[in-house]
């Protein structure tokens, strides 16, 4: 397993290539917004093997970098069938006029190359209309069996010079692997790409394990284990696969932990007696600070991005709702006024939204509000969502729902801010608790 | 708006309804305490089986193991003190028994909010034990949230037995 872990590792060289034509940065643009978009239509051939060996990925690099862009629901391919250029050569003029003619606005040509085992990617991405490059030419290279993550590289590169935002696909996800029945139910956590392959797992089903959460830089993962018999906060090492227990001096049960943004401190949560209360810890010291004073149950916190403060939940008003406070405690503002109970709130990496569970009616849903409570939105319904994690880059929710009753199982799924775009993210087993990493 | 708020109010007015009738003790089968150890002999009450007062068995299905609770909420109703009063009882005639109370939610609630919520279902179902006069230092609880239900059904006479809070007695060591 710690070999698996390394191998992602062991990647990636960026090189620039020189430009292919008169390269400039041309005005094809699509702008993230909250209303209806129509989706821009692209085209993306299979790549060109240049050696014997690489001809395997040829197809399979262009249609993971395919997933990627039409699973934000911003892109539309142009199917390979409606194709009239075939391309040969990664560095014989473009065709563009048979781009034109099938409505193709952006193509992207790609290259790959086998040699000992490493596998080298390059790639253009082509404003048709203009036929301009848009930006430049680049290079990946990377391990044979990493070769996922150079179409995750290239796609992120695509969508940030179509977005001008930063892209999520070369990224992980921990989560909770699930499986069993509702009332047996066994889990462990485990790792993936943002799509749900590679899925390696870290723990094994011995104890229940909840929550986990990425460090910032995605080193370590923090979760919730009852393998003393009580919940306790664990910190794991991703790369040994190695965890501890978190030693926080408090009350015998401590759950739903956070990484600071830094990564130097862990905010979460300590039950003595009925009460639940909020606390911070310094890693480095290992000091601890109570942030929360009520009777009530308060958990679940999540630092802003720029470490400031944190947003909880609490039902000291009789129901969960959720509230913010300075992250050195003190009085906390309500900031969820709707009808319904409010939970798991998580600030987005972008600052502006935060992502909550909502309960109405009997119904579960996925939403986000902007951090004074205004502009609530939901984007999903369903009998059981729960657990909000946000992409990188702040445009896309994953999170987990669980269908009732005796075959009840939970699955992953994204949804983007705008609620346009709901995507089942394919797990080996059933799968709860997403953490999305950075990106890498 | 309004349809929701009476929806709200209906789901908790079932709720409180499933939790005062019925389903009341728990009726403890399948726990796999001593009953049918040594089965087979005929006459008497068999020591460990259910029959005998002083067996953990007879705790888990004659006194009732567990407590139930109304919607999002940890108070203890009449019945559960009457069972409650019934686990002091015999934790008082057999005080060479330890108990960890166990509390539970059911599944319509978030993942870290029902661990809080469990651990207040078990924590007042010590306190009450302990206002009956066992010692602290025989009792502890852990709450499990909703991680480990009892039944599977998608229904509220399924949630109603799965927010609960279960004594579970074992041996002490030595006093």
């Amino acid at each position: 397993m710690k070999q698996l872990m390394a191998l992602c590792l062991a990647l990636l060289a960026v090189v620039a290539l020189p430009a292919a034509s008169q390269a400039q940065n041309g005005p094809l643009r699509i702008e993230i917004t909250e209303g209806t978009i129509e989706p821009m239509a692209y085209a993306v051939p299979d790549f060109v093997a240049e050696t014997p060996g690489a001809s395997q990925y040829a197809q399979q690099l262009a249609r993971v970098v395919a997933d990627d862009l039409s699973g934000t629901g911003l892109f539309r391919e142009i199917p390979r069938e409606a194709h009239i250029s075939r391309v040969t050569s990664f560095e014989a003029p473009v065709q563009f006029a048979d781009w034109r003619a099938i409505n193709a606005l952006v193509l992207l040509t790609g290259s790959v190359a086998e040699q000992g085992g490493r596998i080298t990617v390059k790639f253009r991405v082509w404003d048709v209309f203009s036929g301009t490059e848009l930006g430049q030419g680049m290079q990946f290279a990377a391990t044979a069996d990493g070769w996922r993550r150079l179409s995750h590289k290239v796609a992120d590169q695509v969508y940030t010079r179509l977005t001008g935002e930063s892209g999520y696909f070369d990224s992980r996800v921990v989560f909770v692997s699930e499986s069993g029945p509702k009332d047996q139910r066994a889990k462990r956590l485990a790792i993936m790409d943002y799509d749900g392959a590679n899925v390696q797992y870290l723990t094994d089903s011995r104890s229940i394990v909840l929550a986990p959460r990425f460090s910032p830089s995605g080193d370590r993962v923090l979760y919730t284990s009852y393998e003393t018999g009580e919940p306790r906060i664990h910190v794991l090492n991703v790369g040994s696969v190695r965890s501890q227990i978190l030693q926080n001096g408090g009350g015998v049960m401590s759950f739903a932990p956070r990484f600071s943004p830094d990564g130097s401190r862990v905010v979460y949560s300590v039950t003595s007696g009925s009460n639940t209360d909020i606390y911070l810890m310094e890693l480095a010291s290992g000091a601890t600070r109570q942030l929360t004073f009520t009777p009530s149950i308060e958990t679940a916190p999540s630092f802003s991005p720029d470490g400031s403060r944190i947003v909880f939940e609490s039902d000291r008003s009789g129901t969960q709702q959720l509230y913010i406070m300075s992250a050195a405690g003190g009085e906390a503002t309500r900031i969820s006024f709707g009808q319904g109970r409010y939970g798991t709130p998580v600030w987005s990496p972008r600052g502006d939204l935060i992502a909550f569970t909502k309960q109405l009616s009997g119904r579960f849903h996925i939403g986000v509000m902007r951090t004074d409570g205004s502009e609530e939105r939901l984007l999903t319904a369903s009998p059981l969502d729960e657990g909000p994690t946000w992409a990188p880059n702040g445009r896309v929710i994953m999170f987990s729902r669980e269908t009732l009753g005796a075959q009840g199982t939970s699955s992953l799924y994204s949804v983007d801010v705008a609620g346009r775009k709901l995507t089942r993210v394919r797990t080996p087993d059933g799968a709860s608790d997403p953490a999305w990493g950075p990106l890498q | 708006m309004h349809i929701f708020s009476k929806a709200l109010i209906l789901t908790a007015v079932l709720g409180l309804a499933a939790c005062t009738n019925g389903g009341r003790f728990g009726n403890g089968a399948g726990d796999g305490y001593g009953s049918g150890a040594n089965g087979g002999v005929s006459g008497g009450v068999l020591p460990g089986s259910a029959n005998d007062p002083a067996s953990p068995a007879y705790f888990n299905q004659t006194v009732g193991d567990r407590v139930f609770f109304a919607v999002d909420q940890s108070t203890l109703s009449a019945q559960a003190q009457a069972t409650l009063d019934g686990q002091a009882q015999w934790l008082m005639t057999n005080n060479d028994y330890l108990a960890v109370i166990e509390g539970h939610a059911d599944e319509q609630g978030t993942r870290e909010y029902n661990i809080a919520l469990g651990a207040r279902r078990a924590n007042a179902t010590m306190e009450y034990l302990i206002s009956k006069g066992i010692a602290p230092n025989r009792l502890r609880f852990v709450s499990y949230g909703k991680e480990r239900p009892v039944e599977v059904c998608a229904s509220e006479a399924c949630y109603s037995k799965n927010r609960r809070a279960v004594t579970v007695i074992s041996m002490g060591m030595g006093s």
